[in-house]
């Protein structure tokens, strides 16, 4: 797997943060950027990942968490999310990050306190996973550059979808 | 509250402190900050982003993951611009304020805080260290153009910004390593140099894809500067 400095990865992310900031001016509509930029990595990043992991298909949520934090994320990120937290009937869990590589050298200013700064990474979660049929809610819960001690994301299974074919059997 | 103000003002001085190496060069300042961030680490729980040491810079990221965040950047920017000399205005304007930052970490890191005060020392600085940190190797040529003297060149083949980017044929000759061109540009400003920087794709006999050739024009003002400073 090729690698680069993750440093360069970090300033570009942080670049586009400030232009988006920059050209949208309200921090609502700059998460929401930040979502749907995240959704469209997200729906070509899982092709990559199907094809560079082999995994075998997930038996249920909690494997697919499972893989997202472990597998998902040492790929791409080179970091790794413990899954914690899970909910009685096994839908929700938490992916907590130790250190995120988007952050590096990122401080918050004062007016931007609302910003989900890292926001691209729900959006890729939401966009891979509902592309192999699992419609699911991602949102971050605790933040590093909003003063708490680690990252979490809380990601909620909301429908599964049944696996759709994209050719009819009488063609 | 007291505790920004006084990391602000620290960062205010590191500031000036990194701007005056080229001239002088003391290492009192760093020690004393050194042992006032120890003092305030005693009192806070969590250091403050300012105050932690700077990292190795040695951690990795997988290519992939830089190839999409690039691709929705490029995307993003088309939605905001019309025609092609925007889209790489744009592409350049962000790789502009990551050059301004580089700058400043890799001098602090490589070269102990000393600064390229000469024009020929910098280029070979953006050649050999920025290459290195961004690409993982030295650039393939630096060259001075024929045409004039305030025009210097610096060619590379297969950035890996272009590495999945296939560009349509209605864009023209669209060179997304605008972005990288744009980091250059902000490095040289950031030292003093400043410089109009563009990219460009230029046809190499006997290899199938063109090299990148990232053209730099000094202002007058750098040339009259640099004929004037003692040479050796």
């Amino acid at each position: 797997m090729e690698t680069i400095n993750s440093e360069i990865f970090t300033l570009m992310y942080g670049s586009i943060v400030r232009q988006l900031i920059t050209d949208l001016e309200d921090i609502g509509e700059v998460n929401k950027q930040l979502d749907t930029m995240g959704y469209n990595i997200g729906v070509r990043l899982i092709d990559e990942f199907l094809a560079k992991s082999r995994t075998a298909a997930c038996t249920d949520f909690r494997d697919s968490a499972e893989k997202v934090a472990k597998v998902g994320f040492r790929m791409f990120l080179n970091t790794t999310a413990n899954v914690t937290n899970w909910n009685p009937e096994n839908t929700e869990c938490s992916l907590v990050l130790e250190d995120n590589p988007l952050t590096d050298f990122v401080e918050l200013p004062e007016g931007c306190s609302k910003l989900k700064y890292c926001n691209v990474l729900c959006g890729v979660i939401r966009g891979a996973l509902e592309m192999v049929n699992l419609q699911v809610e991602c949102d971050f819960v605790k933040d590093t550059l909003r003063g708490d001690e680690l990252n979490e994301i809380r990601l909620k299974l909301v429908s599964e979808g049944t696996e759709a074919y994209p050719f009819k059997d009488d063609d | 509250m007291r505790s920004d103000r006084s990391s602000r003002r620290r960062l205010a001085l590191a500031a000036i402190w990194l701007r005056k190496s080229p001239f002088q060069t003391s290492e009192q300042p760093l020690n004393s900050l050194a042992s006032s961030i120890a003092r305030r680490a005693m009192f806070s729980g969590r250091l403050n982003l300012i105050d932690r040491p700077l990292s190795k810079g040695k951690s990795e990221v997988s290519l992939s993951a830089f190839s999409f965040l690039f691709s929705e950047m490029v995307q993003y920017s088309q939605t905001q611009v019309s025609n092609i000399g925007e889209l790489e205005r744009r592409l350049e304007d962000a790789g502009y304020s990551i050059g301004l930052r580089l700058l400043e970490m890799l001098c602090f890191r490589e070269r102990n805080s000393k600064r390229e005060i000469k024009l020929l020392d910098a280029l070979k600085f953006v050649h050999s260290t920025v290459w290195k940190y961004l690409f993982g190797r030295q650039a393939r040529d630096l060259e001075q153009s024929n045409a004039a003297d305030d025009e210097y060149m610096i060619s590379d083949s297969d950035l890996f910004v272009n590495k999945f980017i296939s560009v349509p044929k209605d864009m023209g000759q669209l060179n997304c390593a605008a972005f990288v061109a744009g980091i250059v540009r902000g490095v040289l400003d950031s030292a003093g140099f400043p410089a109009r920087v563009t990219a460009h794709f230029v046809p190499v006999p006997g290899q199938p894809r063109p090299k990148t050739t990232i053209l730099m024009k000094f202002d007058a003002s750098v040339l009259q500067r640099d004929s004037a400073l003692p040479s050796g």
